[in-house]
């Protein structure tokens, strides 16, 4: 029988809510095409939580360990996976389109010369085929697209997938560690958003545009996202006048998203933004001028200054949530 | 010190993406083509290295139809002192085919440092990079908004989630540009003048071995009418009790 292989991903050691999405969907797919799902985990001290993926329906868990393993490094990474690929010879290999899996997935689909079809935003059975769904100009467009390698390679965007309990019981094995070399040499890693959630990441996110007008002011957009849960997103504007970092920067040259709930304060929805946050489920937006045109094209609106509407707001959602 | 930066030309980021009437591929017509801005940062990374007296010599290498051509032209304005364009009579969604005729070329030429966008704005697969590092056996460093070359010591900084790391390799390396790492300039008109003197030498070139194709292309699913809960804070209650009860998302 043949196997998906499933490439988690950790932080701070636990496993990113996108490891359950992604091992979730393997299962779908193994389902429909009679496979087994094996989700191989990397890091320094992984085997207590392997289990826990069985639950999200993998058939079997393979663990790499290694304190060289801790932080992701390309090339040891790489290693581990193609070594994995080896032992369970998977037709499908999924990976999470993070950066992490990004700068990981082109790297082994190379080495193993296949094709690669990343940050997919839907991934369906179709007569024993894949047909995979990505987006092309950050979203303006949606193909269909179709992998014909031996080794379907994948990376599967955070936040699409629904991540399902399936209350398996799984196999938990340790991958025997090939030879770990390494050109590059991490020498510092700063955690400088402590644990920030990553727009990417966020099932929630309010975003900050110039109607801000300063670095300052946006504490009443953070003060919402706190109560939220949320992360901070922010426009090219924004960024660019330097008031937020550009790693929360949304758009066509920033980051796509598709959370549940996107919250735009002062920001008029240019096409180069809509095209990056259009594949959220819902839509709010704060903004002063009735004739914006994120007005029309958001799910609910508030015509209102931000600066009353973000505030009241945040209390009101504090309200709820006692 | 010799870079090469790989760069691809895209539609504007303000186009109106139209799909053909062939349902696979989007309508050219009306449509403006820019360097990928990601690959701006590239050229202008390189451009200040060359003025720094670390490098010798620049050559930006793109793929495509003819009209990339100007792409080129304007990499050469800005400052690379030589441009290749591997023409391709096809469009190819599949980047390892793309990553391939890259690293058969970059095979017979002469480089120590090669630098190119984290992605593309178009098919923003951010494969590239990471596969010519595994093509040519050279170590690749992505998504980085800071570069130190000090002999052949590198030095970068780079994007994660919820951070960034410092690392360091050596040259002949690959590293991919994210926003942060400069602020590319504009063409200068002598820049424009010059590069009007300068060739850009072409070589024909087919994608080979493609694995990944467009069955079909559609618009994003239409999202239905908004609606306006009110005005200013007093709208606050109704809005909360519509995104628990109507939309479900609180």
């Amino acid at each position: 029988m043949s196997a998906i292989l499933v490439v988690t991903e950790l932080q701070n050691n636990e496993f990113k809510k996108s490891s359950f999405e992604t091992v979730s969907q393997a299962r779908r797919l193994a389902d429909s095409l009679g496979q087994t799902v094996t989700a191989l985990v990397i890091g320094s001290d992984v085997k207590a939580k392997a289990a826990s993926l069985g639950e999200y329906g993998a058939d079997q868990v393979l663990t790499a360990e290694d304190t060289k393993l801790e932080n992701f490094n390309p090339d040891y990474y790489k290693t581990i996976v193609i070594e994995a690929v080896k032992k369970v010879s998977p037709e499908i290999v999924l990976f999470i389109a993070t950066l992490q899996g990004r700068d990981l997935a082109p790297r082994v689909a190379a080495a193993l010369e296949t094709g690669l079809a990343s940050d997919c935003t839907g991934l369906e059975v179709v007569d024993g085929s894949l047909e995979i769904e990505h987006p092309l100009y950050a979203g303006k467009v949606f193909a269909k697209l179709s992998l014909e390698s031996p080794v379907k390679i994948l990376s599967l965007r955070p936040g699409v997938f629904e991540a399902k309990m399936n209350g398996k019981q799984a196999v938990v094995n340790s991958l025997e560690l090939p030879a770990l070399e390494s050109r590059i040499k991490i020498k510092e890693i700063n955690k400088t958003g402590g644990d920030k959630l990553d727009v990417t990441e966020a099932d929630i996110i309010v975003t900050g545009g110039r109607g801000v007008r300063s670095a300052e002011n946006f504490k009443i957009i953070e003060e919402l996202a706190t109560v939220l849960n949320a992360a901070v997103g922010a426009t090219r504007a924004v960024v660019d006048s330097e008031w937020r970092p550009h790693d929360e920067q949304v758009g066509q040259t920033g980051k796509v998203v598709s959370p549940s709930l996107y919250i735009m304060c002062g920001a008029s929805g240019s096409i180069q933004h809509w095209a990056g946050m259009s594949g959220s489920k819902c839509i709010v937006a704060v903004n002063k001028d009735p004739e914006a045109p994120i007005i029309k094209r958001a799910d609910y609106s508030i015509v209102g200054d931000l600066f009353e509407v973000v505030p009241a707001l945040t209390q009101e959602i504090k309200k709820i949530k006692g | 010190m010799k870079i090469i930066v790989c760069l691809k030309q895209v539609p504007d980021t303000e186009a109106n993406i139209k799909i053909d009437t062939n349902g696979k591929s989007i309508s050219e017509a009306g449509i403006k083509f820019i360097i990928n801005p990601y690959s701006e940062y590239a050229i202008e990374e390189a451009i200040r290295l060359k003025e720094a007296g670390k490098a010798e010599s620049i050559t930006a290498v793109s793929w495509g139809p003819e009209r990339v051509s100007e792409a080129l032209k304007t990499a050469l304005a800005m400052g690379v002192d030589d441009v290749l364009l591997l023409k391709t009579d096809s469009y190819s969604v599949d980047s390892f085919a793309t990553a391939g005729i890259l690293a058969a070329k970059l095979k017979t030429m002469e480089y120590d440092l090669i630098l190119m966008g984290k992605e593309t704005i178009d098919d923003g697969s951010m494969q590239i990079g990471p596969m010519l590092s595994e093509l040519l056996n050279i170590p690749c460093v992505t998504v980085v908004t800071k570069l130190d070359v000090d002999g052949e010591h590198v030095t970068v900084k780079r994007e994660v989630e919820g951070g960034s790391e410092i690392i360091e390799t050596s040259t002949p390396c690959i590293i991919t540009c994210q926003k942060g790492l400069n602020e590319p300039r504009y063409p200068s008109i002598r820049g424009v003048m010059m590069a009007k003197k300068k060739q850009v030498t072409t070589e024909q070139v087919s994608f080979e071995g493609e694995n990944l194709s467009i069955n079909k292309l559609s618009y994003p699913a239409a999202r239905s009418e908004g609606k306006v809960v009110g005005e200013g804070a007093d709208a606050v209650a109704e809005l909360v009790r519509l995104l628990r009860e109507e939309a479900k998302v609180l």
